[in-house]
């Protein structure tokens, strides 16, 4: 699903990301680190928003240089801030301008956006202005214009962090639930108890990799 | 215009938005040209029942003129001691009827359906090289930022407030461009992701 080959990636004059190695075919895969470490760039990595300086990044067989728009199209990516991710006024238009280059009848569209919306209890405010919801809905109303789509993989960064107990709850449960495979960044460990695999990254290096609870220790060892 | 909105099913729902926006252009025209006090009172009388078939309710309706208000008091002065009553009230009464029919035909058209208008009107201009889609995202993002940007010109004076600071330009507007700049770029990003930008 998704392979990184000797990946590094440069910034300023700094390593962000050195000589990563990985194949991921795990349904759900956690990474942390501590600030700086650099998880974000790790994540978007996997959708060509970040481009490796040496190495590369494959994603269902494309390499992200190469094909960006075309991995786009498979990868759902959800922000730490749904602030930047929300474009339209009103909460069902937001959602529906995700499936505008799906050629539906405007009915179809209307169908699927209301479906979405009350599958993440937002269809009550299908026509309220988006920034009258609380934090926690709005990443829901992020979520729901990312899944609306159907990417076959997806990707979070922090998507927990702006959220209180019951919202983060929520987003745990439905990453349970989601048929298709999560990479999900996070300082929430609990989040990452029912994972697959968790990645430790320590000043660019993957410096564990297994499942959570050794990749936890290791972690929780690292920052103490 | 920021999500004004109220749903309903009246017919003024129900029309389609060019409909509805070269209505108003041809009201607001009307509106203008003709000034005899029997035309604006007729003029009015039409406003209030276009108001009460689309069902907004008052409360709604007073939102659309209510930030006019002091202009309108201003205007209604200034044109009483330089022309006289009459032209007092036809220039107040004409200001107030066309900003209402504008709020009215956001109040009853989905920002989207407004969009989607905008962007058939300037299909022509592909021929220029203009992508409409480019355009009316564009809008939508300009409409979409301005409670965004209030947030965070809430959040600098509060983070300043707390911190003891006396009010001072400098200190408002130099965190709040840099937040501004970081928010546009998170949004210039996260379109990138949406795949909102490879027409
Ligand atoms: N565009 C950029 N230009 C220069 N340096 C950058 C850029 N983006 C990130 N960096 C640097 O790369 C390093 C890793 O950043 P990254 O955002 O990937 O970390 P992170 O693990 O996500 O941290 P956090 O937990 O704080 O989100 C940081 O030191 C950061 O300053
Ligand atoms: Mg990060």
């Amino acid at each position: 699903m998704i392979r990184f080959n000797g990946v590094g990636v440069r910034l300023a004059g700094r390593d962000v990301l050195s000589d990563v190695t990985l194949s991921l075919s795990e349904h759900r895969i956690g990474v942390v680190g501590a600030n700086g470490s650099g998880k974000s760039t790790l994540a978007r990595l996997l959708n060509g928003l970040a481009l490796p300086t040496s190495g590369d990044v494959t994603v269902f067989g494309h390499d992200t240089r190469r094909h960006a728009a075309r991995i786009r199209r498979d990868v759902g990516f959800l922000f730490t801030d749904p602030d930047a991710q929300i474009v339209m006024p009103t909460v069902a238009e937001d959602v529906a301008l995700s499936l505008r280059r799906k050629g539906l009848s405007p009915a179809e569209v209307d169908e699927r956006v209301r479906e979405v919306l009350a599958r993440y209890g937002l269809d009550r405010h299908a026509d309220h202005p988006a920034h009258l919801l609380s934090g926690g809905q709005k990443q829901l109303l992020a979520l729901c214009a990312v899944l609306v789509l159907e990417p076959r993989l997806l990707v979070m960064d922090e998507p927990t962090t702006l959220l209180d107990l019951r919202h983060s709850r929520l987003v745990a449960d439905l990453l349970r639930e989601l048929p298709q495979p999560v990479v999900v960044v996070t300082h929430d460990l609990g989040l990452l108890d029912s994972f697959d695999r968790v990645i430790v990254l320590d000043q660019g290096r993957v410096v564990a990799d297994s499942t959570p609870g050794p990749a936890i220790g290791h972690y929780r060892k690292l920052m103490s | 215009m920021t999500g004004v909105y109220v749903p309903g099913d009246s017919p003024l729902h129900r029309l389609p938005a060019g409909a509805k926006l070269l209505g108003l252009a041809l009201l607001c025209t009307t509106l203008f040209l003709l000034g005899s006090p029997l035309w604006l009172g007729g003029s009015t009388v039409l406003v209030v029942l276009l108001y009460a078939v689309s069902g907004v309710g008052p409360g709604a309706a007073w939102a659309q003129v209510k930030p006019l208000r002091w202009f309108a008091v201003a205007l209604f002065v200034m044109q009483f001691v330089l022309v006289d009553l009459h032209g007092a009230v036809s220039a107040t009464l004409r200001l107030v009827l066309a900003v209402a029919l504008a709020g009215l035909v956001t109040l009853t058209t989905r920002f989207a359906d407004m969009m989607a208008c905008f962007e058939r009107c300037l299909a022509p201009l592909r021929l220029l090289g203009v992508d409409p889609f480019r355009v009316s995202l564009v809008l939508s993002l300009a409409v979409r930022s301005v409670p965004v940007i209030s947030a965070l010109a809430t959040r600098v004076r509060e983070a300043q407030q707390a911190r003891g600071l006396s009010w001072s330009v400098r200190a408002f507007a130099v965190p709040l461009v840099v937040s501004v700049l970081r928010h546009a770029d998170a949004m210039g990003e996260a379109m990138s992701a949406r795949g909102l930008d490879d027409h």
